[in-house]
């Protein structure tokens, strides 16, 4: 009985809390922002501007949910929905420290491919169903970046599973207790983070939703309500990165004097602010650019990196014999 | 590359940067005493009213915000029956305090006008007149004046000798 509320309550809490710091962020970016920006930000709701959240909550839902009539009504009301789903259910096979995890799969890595795979559809289906040009250009351009980043994407965790030995991400975090993955694997961790700033669509890759090109992006006929779902999305979506780069490549709950979850929380929001702060430095780029980035760049990288890895640990073994 | 991680560090020391924001309600900027701001009306030294209502300002205006009307009172000195401002249509140019001759009408540094409804923007004299000689502290125009009022002939003036009898004889 206790062991299911405790269940119960990691649950909640996993559910909660990437919700809480996403809507925590459209409050903390525009902070970070204008901080390295020589700004002030949002700071005139509460205390710092912390209830800017709050405000933004309350502006968005009292706007008009509006469908426009030349959508597809079912489809555009779903495309926000799985972005959302997809994000989320990622954090489940996420091991936040010792024992704290909805369930440790153990192909837990393969399920956030998968998973990130999904939010695909949503950008897809929501440019799509909005018959507009700019919405369907914006989601074009999202399925080929995140399609083209998704594969290196998961190239560049293999180095990290050749060396754990698992794909659960409990294990591999493990594995990191003397020596985090980020030191052996420093190309992985950098291929993986950029990435994961392509497949979150986060400024140097904002491409599909180029305010200065294509209106919104795929959400351009989006208001109310499902906008604010696409905007948690993306949110969410960052904290799902960070928090993967935290548990992959920064040894995750490892760490001295303080307690594991608060490690890991601090990591995590360690990632996303420089997250931000890429944003705040980098400008756009252009998408030939980015596909000659992605593909003649940064798959041969981790290729290699991946056969280099491959190699070391089959030496390794070879020594041991 | 290099340039790119030379970027993302040189923001980041940004971080560390004094904030150039001027965050307004709490703190303002200092203005230069000719800000063009709020409009008044200013007296002379002796508190009386300096507007001698010669329109000029009204046509000067290159909005057609201002709006008087002229009276006299018993002593012969002109004023505005009524001097309306509309500060909804004012751009603050300073054309009219350019065309006073008596320095009557002056801008300040004030911006701080803001209000809920437009009949409010719209001062009317009352608002308009403040107890000060604003910029000009010493200047009284019948005090200078050649015109003759109420307790002032004409020679009286400072600065003015009596007037010459054109058709008398003697030198």
């Amino acid at each position: 009985m206790l062991e299911l509320l405790r269940q119960a309550l990691i649950i909640i809490g996993v559910l909660a809390v990437p919700f809480l710091i996403a809507s925590g962020l459209t409050w903390g970016e525009r902070r970070l922002l204008a901080l390295f920006q020589d700004r002030y930000g949002p700071n005139r709701v509460g205390p710092g501007g912390v209830l800017q959240v709050a405000a933004d909550m309350f502006k968005i839902l009292m706007k008009e949910d509006w469908t426009p009539p030349f959508a597809d009504r079912p489809v555009f009301v779903l495309a926000p929905a799985i972005i959302i789903i997809a994000t989320l259910s990622s954090f489940a096979v996420l091991t936040f420290a010792p024992g704290i995890a909805v369930a440790d799969l153990n192909i837990g890595l393969l399920f956030f491919l998968a998973m990130s795979s999904m939010a695909v559809y949503s950008v897809v289906l929501a440019g799509w169903a909005s018959n507009n040009k700019y919405a369907l250009l914006g989601s074009l351009r999202a399925v080929g970046q995140m399609l083209s980043y998704e594969v290196f994407m998961g190239l560049s965790l293999m180095g990290v599973v050749i060396q754990a030995g698992s794909f659960s991400l409990g294990t591999i975090t493990r594995a990191q207790q003397h020596l985090w993955f980020c030191v052996p694997q420093v190309v992985g961790f950098v291929v993986f983070t950029i990435a994961g700033l392509a497949e979150t669509r986060r400024i140097p890759f904002d491409l599909p939703e180029a305010e200065s090109e294509l209106v919104a992006g795929y959400h351009t006929e989006y208001s109310g309500l499902k906008f604010a779902m696409f905007f948690l999305g993306e949110y969410v979506g960052i904290t799902l990165i960070a928090a993967l780069v935290t548990a992959l490549f920064l040894g995750g709950w490892w760490g001295p004097v303080l307690p594991p979850l608060v490690w890991f929380l601090l990591k995590t929001l360690v990632v996303i602010a420089f997250f931000i702060l890429v944003r705040a430095a980098l400008p756009r780029l252009r998408f030939d650019q980015l596909m000659e980035f992605g593909w003649k760049l940064m798959l041969p990288l981790s290729l290699l990196n991946l056969l280099v890895t491959g190699a070391v640990v089959l030496w390794q073994e070879g020594l041991r014999f | 590359m290099l340039s790119i991680l030379h970027t993302i560090w040189n923001v980041f020391t940004h971080a560390f940067h004094r904030r150039v924001t001027v965050r307004y309600p709490e703190e303002k900027r200092p203005l230069p005493p000719r800000w063009r701001g709020r409009i008044v009306l200013t007296r002379d030294p002796d508190g009386a009213e300096r507007c001698v209502a010669c329109q000029l300002c009204s046509v000067v205006c290159p909005v057609g915000c201002i709006a008087l009307q002229t009276t006299q009172d018993e002593t012969g000195r002109r004023y505005p029956a009524f001097f309306r401002i509309n500060f909804s249509r004012c751009i603050f140019c300073g054309f009219c305090e350019e065309a006073c001759p008596t320095c009557a009408i002056q801008l300040t540094p004030d911006y701080e006008m803001a209000e809920y409804t437009r009949p409010a923007l719209v001062y009317e004299k009352e608002d308009l007149l403040i107890d000060g000689t604003g910029k000009y502290h010493d200047y009284n125009y019948y005090r200078v004046a050649g015109l003759a009022i109420g307790g002032k002939d004409k020679g009286e003036a400072e600065h003015e000798q009596p007037p010459v009898d054109v058709r008398g004889l003697l030198p």
